[in-house]
């Protein structure tokens, strides 16, 4: 059987041949193996410079200054070294945290633990459409609001939060601001120099990058402090010790130059790659888009097929690498926590499926999904009862379910 | 994950997908399970004079071992006499289809779905 056609881009992506490439050249005896932190020999001035050059690749992709940009081991690290690092730093200041239920687990359980240690956290239900009310964000602010924490564009339904607006409520009642951009950096401009945004968590493996490698962005203007998280050489101005990886980091400059070259165009073109697959199913009966269609990133399509449950769907269409947010899918029989915050039924929530499409997918890919989407729906929909149910007027909400 | 050869069989080529009519005071009709949980099962059999389940069909909504627990069932069913059906358990299905651990309440269900269908036959009849 050949391999799945790879549908899955918001969950990872393939390196690209030109970052693995260099990627490489950092690691033998003939490489640049050296420590960037060796200071009496070329090896070090020479791993040196390429960390240099891949900062500032990063930073130019960013609108960022060099100096802002501190190396992690992904966004689930930048998100920790940003929360904790904040929350620790400032705790004298005030204990109140803010964020959206819809967040990633690494800034959820982040906040978990930060309660833990005696803070207290407001998570905000996002509107229907995943984005954030941002009266309800300004009314929740308190005298000691010390942090605020948005996702810019969310893993599971694309949506793309108004970083603009939020910031500046954050800015005038001296709130941090920190945003997970893991999911929009290289796929749509984020320029900080003009972003109201304190701290912006990046990871190198959602744009053709490696994975293990992000990097966080500390502002300067306003200069942001860090109570470090990881202790040691006191690299990375002491937010981050531990050497440098320089052939990961090397990977992730590079990365960010190709999509600073191909963004514009790649996002053209993955949005009408979206559009086709969306159009391939905007006809067909009880058919759902997930969050808001508008404000979404252009590579993203979070569908739910009403009355088929999304694992069964997985298993019926595994010539295609997707997502669900089925319960079946996670050890919990709780569907996608996500969508529940959106208020979608529970069948909705079992029977979605989440197509993210990148640099590698092909018209014939999106053409190829939706014939078999289509006709595995029908089969699972004659399989259904609900469906049954559905057809015959029942309405299902008013059905007396034994729960098990 | 990866499935059993016997739950992809079942899932593939479903045995007895249907549904038969609700009134007819031959049919027992069990419903169980919650649009919530992320699987429903409909299990309907059809029992002659004799108390001999003749026929039995499903419709369920849920993962691939739901479905062929569910079609699993009605091909043991038929054949049987009320006494036999009920005491079939879910460690026979699970066993049968090799389901994992994570998926046995899938198995669990179907039992449930065969309880449900011959108490609702035995309340027609008043059994």
């Amino acid at each position: 059987m050949s391999n799945p056609t790879y549908m899955d881009y918001s969950s990872t992506t393939p390196v690209d041949p030109q970052v693995a490439k260099k990627m490489a050249d950092c690691l033998t005896m003939e490489g640049n193996f050296g420590n960037p932190a060796s200071r009496s020999h070329t090896y070090g001035w020479e791993a040196e410079a390429a960390v240099d050059k891949a900062r500032k690749q990063v930073a130019d992709l960013i609108g960022a200054d060099t100096r802002e940009i501190v190396w992690t081991s992904g966004a689930t690290e930048s998100n920790n070294l940003a929360l904790k690092g904040i929350a620790q730093f400032y705790a004298k200041r005030g204990k109140h945290i803010i964020t959206l239920r819809t967040e990633h687990k690494a800034i959820l359980d982040t906040c978990r633990q930060l309660e833990r240690e005696g803070f207290e956290v407001t998570y905000l239900d996002p509107m229907p459409n995943g984005l954030l009310d941002i009266e309800v964000f300004k009314n929740t602010i308190r005298e000691d609001t010390i942090l605020a924490s948005f996702m810019h564009v969310n893993n599971e339904i694309g949506v793309i939060q108004d970083l603009h607006a939020i910031g500046d409520i954050c800015r005038e009642h001296k709130v941090f601001f920190h945003v997970d951009a893991a999911q929009s950096v290289g796929k749509m401009p984020i320029d900080l120099a003009t972003l109201p945004v304190d701290l912006m968590s990046f990871s190198a493996h959602k744009i053709y990058g490696p994975k293990g490698m992000g990097a966080l962005y500390v502002s300067r203007k306003p200069r942001v402090r860090l109570e470090a998280q990881m202790h040691g050489g006191g690299h990375e101005r002491g937010m981050r010790s531990g050497t440098l990886a320089t052939h990961q980091i090397v990977g992730m400059g590079e990365a960010f130059a190709i999509a600073q070259e191909m963004m514009a165009e790649e996002e053209v073109r993955t949005r009408a790659l979206r559009d086709r697959l969306y159009a391939g199913f905007s006809d067909m009966e009880e058919v759902v888009v997930n969050g808001d269609f508008e404000q979404r990133i252009g590579s993203n399509l979070n569908i739910s097929f009403n009355y088929v449950e999304g694992e069964s769907l997985l298993m019926a269409i595994s010539n295609i690498a997707v997502s669900s947010g089925s319960a079946c899918t996670s050890a919990s029989l709780e569907p996608s926590y996500v969508l529940r915050a959106l208020g979608l039924s529970d069948e909705l929530a079992h029977s979605s499926i989440r197509f993210s499409v990148g640099r590698y997918t092909t018209e014939k890919d999106v053409d190829d999904a939706i014939i078999l989407v289509r006709q595995k729906v029908e089969k699972l929909r004659d399989l259904s009862p609900l469906w049954d149910m559905y057809k015959d007027g029942v309405d299902l909400s008013t059905v007396q379910w034994a729960a098990h | 994950m990866a499935y059993s050869e016997k739950v992809l069989d079942h899932y593939e080529n479903p045995r007895n997908v249907g549904k038969m009519d609700e009134s007819d005071e031959n049919v027992g009709t069990g419903m169980v399970g919650a649009p919530a949980c992320g699987d429903v099962m409909r299990l309907q059999i059809k029992v002659s004079d004799e108390g001999i389940i003749e026929d039995a069909k499903f419709k369920t909504y849920g993962c691939g071992s739901a479905i062929a627990s569910s079609s699993l069932v009605t091909e043991i069913l038929k054949g049987m006499d009320l006494d036999e059906a009920v005491s079939i358990s879910n460690s026979e299905i699970a066993q049968e289809l090799a389901l994992p651990p994570v998926k046995i309440h899938c198995s669990v269900l179907a039992e449930d779905a065969i309880k449900a269908a011959v108490a609702d036959y035995k309340e027609k009849h008043a059994i």
